[in-house]
């Protein structure tokens, strides 16, 4: 890739207002971003989804996520038409290298990506001990590393399994929405490599975020309503077998 | 009076728990982190400390405001939506060298197309029907993809139907 | 995936309640179940049990003792427990363990065993030599008092002790109950019987636990049996096992006749991975027969040593049954995925912080503090007035 000199020092200046945002500082410091302004949450189109697992290697890269263990990871369904209460559910690695090859048969196949739901009422920051693990002003469930005590109380809680504990830091670790990113206006980094735009963030409290309109114009779940957590993930396009 | 007498050593014990509990209230006020109580019931400046972890990847804007040409033929073909790093892999070290003056410091490794192009793009039954999908060992005769196709334009002129599990 | 059938979330493979998070229970269990025990005498005025009264106690503290440990050896960071007493989360069961335990350590256990023995402290500490005699000195809290007005004063506000004790117990192994009860993530553990159901077995696992270091620290010293106590202790095993076994199949019989979308899973789990864990140690082997027995021994008159081997075999058959009971809920509710599509297993390590040889060191180590406790506060009324033999 040739870029000449003169393009450089027209182009680098740009590239520097840009980087001051992607470098900006605490949230309460960073002038740009104010907590209360936001309540997010995610779009996830399961008829875009084709299992590559781009998210799965992209979360792991930015969150040094150790292997084994998942902040996001892709399920793959294949509903027979005679055993739609029994699914066959497979997430080799948590899809991160992708699926086998499916072979076309009578019933049908689909990908869900599957995350921390970030909760608004979330029953693992109820059970923490301590207050360890919380939803932010803006929305997002986190953990304080720091404090966090290592009980797994909160992983016991979680009713989608998005929580582990970190086998280094002897701490619980989850997804964290990319909080470091979102709060720099980067998306997340599973929704930056997704090539099919499956993952979308969003945010609710922005009245031009387009997944108000998307709401508005699809039929939209979340994963088990009926544990009424005030899941943030939701979901277009979610079959009646997914777990 | 003589009963409280009899019961001094009661208050003993009494005394025992209040001393206890005061210098609980001491030890409690050096222990919990100043921040703790500023939003809710947790460490305030936790917050903070995620929001300021490192950024390895990018994102599409910071390589488009260098990469115009790309852009300008990305944005037309099938792949406009597909972000840069989605292939790339993770850029902020490049991004960063680039703002210091010397991105070639950190120059990108070109991805291997036999195994990228091939996780999307392999056919499979579980893939939606409408997206674009062939068989590698049949498609191509094993030659890399880059052969017919540009990765940042991906579309042919005259395609064939796209073979594979789509129905 | 090693070990796992079916689908499971991937992050649900490893589990991280382990047999430590088992024994937990199973103390606190111990130590109410005790103290219920001693109860029976102080407040409910059963003289029979009287025998047991001050060894009940001091093996509820015993096991009081030892109960943090299996937690603490548990936690990822140790030394950040102090958390739970400067910041607790209001809302969760968990962050009530530090007040809890330590209300029930020192207002409740502590305070009652030394106003029991107040008279034997204060005597000891005058008639003990070196080391000893700073021990029971300091244990006077500097006070000599022993007159007739102040130990009335001790036996009522002991009485008052133990009446507040019995909630208090309840609550220290309540409130560990509510901790897998209210997990509405965890079918096999979500139910609002799992808090009763905790106590009871408690109380049956507490009796069972003091009739058989009964018998066998009166054995040891070669003392005679007091039958009257034991027929008597028996009989409370008896009544209060028939509540908890009913209980148990209340919950049983309850979740086979809704089988809600957990049931198939949970069910197909209990009778395979948990078949000799729950069906035969716990219901067949720790429960029905030990219920056989007793109720033999409560309808039939029965020669005294015949009796004797029914009270230790159905106690101790009850032990393991409890500890069965708990292995079944904390293990089992991590063995199936919450996606019911599918089973881990668990590998339990030997030598790890978190392995078999520590869990069989903490159900050993209460008997150790219980033998300390023993030589410094003799629960038997012929030595009370001696200074202890082994005095180290």
């Amino acid at each position: 890739m040739n870029i000449s000199r003169r393009k450089m020092l027209i182009l680098l200046p740009a590239a520097a207002v840009a980087w001051e945002s992607v470098l900006a500082g605490t949230p309460e410091a960073s002038p740009n971003y104010k907590m209360t302004d936001h309540w997010w949450g995610m779009l996830i189109d399961v008829s875009k989804c084709i299992g590559c697992g781009n998210c799965v290697r992209a979360c792991q890269t930015e969150n040094d996520v150790p292997d084994g263990y998942f902040r996001t990871w892709v399920e793959r369904y294949h509903v027979d038409d005679t055993h739609l209460e029994n699914p066959t559910v497979i997430s080799p690695d948590g899809g991160k290298e992708g699926f086998p090859i499916a072979k076309e048969d009578a019933g049908k196949y689909f990908f869900v990506p599957k995350m921390c739901n970030h909760c608004s009422d979330s029953p693992c920051t109820q059970v923490c001990p301590v207050g360890a693990t919380f939803i932010g002003p803006d929305g997002v469930v986190l953990i304080d590393q720091k404090y966090c005590l290592g009980c797994a109380y909160c992983v016991q809680a979680c009713p989608y399994g998005c929580r582990y504990i970190h086998p280094t830091k002897a701490v619980a670790d989850k997804c964290t929405l990319c909080y470091h990113r979102i709060t720099k206006g980067l998306t997340t980094a599973c929704c930056e490599s997704c090539p099919t735009g499956a993952r979308q963030l969003a945010d609710l409290k922005n009245p031009n975020d387009p997944i108000h309109e998307f709401l508005k114009t699809h039929n939209v779940q979340v994963l088990k309503p009926q544990m009424a957590t005030g899941a943030k993930a939701f979901y277009n396009d979610l079959d009646g077998s997914v777990r | 009076m003589s009963a409280l007498k009899d019961a001094r050593h009661l208050f003993r014990f009494a005394g025992l728990f209040v001393l206890a509990f005061l210098v609980f209230l001491v030890v409690r006020h050096y222990y919990v982190p100043k921040s703790f109580g500023q939003y809710g019931h947790y460490r305030g400046a936790s917050i903070g400390e995620i929001a300021q972890l490192p950024v390895k990847f990018a994102g599409h804007q910071a390589c488009e405001d260098c990469h115009t040409d790309v852009v300008a033929k990305k944005n037309p073909g099938k792949h406009a939506h597909v972000n840069c790093e989605a292939c790339h892999g993770a850029q902020a070290a490049h991004a960063q060298a680039a703002l210091a003056g010397d991105p070639t410091s950190i120059k990108p490794v070109l991805p291997d197309t036999s195994v990228l192009c091939a996780r999307c793009h392999t056919a499979s039954a579980a893939k939606p029907k409408g997206f674009p999908q062939v068989d590698p060992a049949v498609h191509s005769q094993r030659l890399p993809c880059e052969t017919c196709h540009d990765p940042h334009s991906p579309g042919m002129d005259a395609p064939a139907t796209a073979a594979g599990g789509a129905k | 995936m090693s070990g796992v059938e079916g689908y499971m979330y991937p992050n649900e493979i490893t589990l991280y309640w382990s047999v430590l998070i088992v024994l937990y229970p199973f103390i606190t269990g111990l130590v109410a179940g005790a103290f219920i025990l001693a109860s029976l005498e102080r407040v409910f005025r059963v003289e029979a049990v009287k025998p047991t009264y001050r060894l009940a106690l001091l093996t509820a503290l015993s096991f009081l003792l030892v109960a943090p440990l299996p937690l603490v050896l548990h936690l990822g960071h140790p030394f950040r427990s102090p958390e739970m007493y400067f910041t607790p989360h209001s809302t969760s069961a968990m962050a009530m363990f530090g007040y809890v335990y330590l209300w029930y350590l020192m207002a409740v256990l502590v305070l009652e065993i030394w106003l029991d023995y107040r008279r034997e402290i204060v005597l000891l500490s005058q008639s003990s030599k070196g080391l000893l005699r700073l021990v029971y000195k300091v244990m006077t809290l500097g006070s000599s008092n022993i007159s007739e007005h102040s130990l009335a004063i001790d036996e009522r506000v002991g009485w008052i002790v133990t009446l507040v004790g019995i909630p208090s117990a309840f609550l220290l192994h309540g409130y560990v109950g509510f901790i897998f009860g209210s997990i509405k993530a965890n079918p096999w553990w979500s139910s609002p019987l799992i808090p009763v159901v905790f106590i009871f077995s408690a109380m049956v696992s507490g009796i069972a636990g003091v009739m058989l270091i009964y018998m066998a620290t009166t054995k040891m010293r070669g003392g005679k049996i007091d039958m009257r106590c034991v027929d008597a202790t028996a009989m409370y095993l008896f009544y209060i096992f028939i509540i908890d076994f009913s209980l148990e199949m209340l919950d049983l019989i309850h979740r086979i006749y809704e089988a809600d979308e957990s049931f198939r899973s949970l069910n197909f789990m209990a009778h395979t991975q948990l078949f000799f864990s729950q069906i035969v140690l716990q219901i067949c082997l720790g429960t029905l027969v030990p219920l056989v027995l007793l109720f033999l021994t409560q309808v039939v008159k029965l020669p005294e040593i015949a009796r004797k081997y029914m009270y230790v075999i159905s106690g101790s058959l009850a032990l393991i049954s409890v500890f069965a009971m708990r292995w079944n809920v904390v293990i089992g509710g991590q063995l199936f995925s919450k996606s019911f599509l599918g089973y881990t297993t668990y590998k339990m390590e030997l030598v790890t912080r978190e392995g078999l040889l520590v869990a069989i060191a903490l159900t050993l180590l209460p008997l150790l503090f219980l033998w300390v406790l023993v030589k410094l506060l003799p629960p038997w009324p012929e030595k009370s007035a001696h200074s202890p033999a082994a005095a180290d």
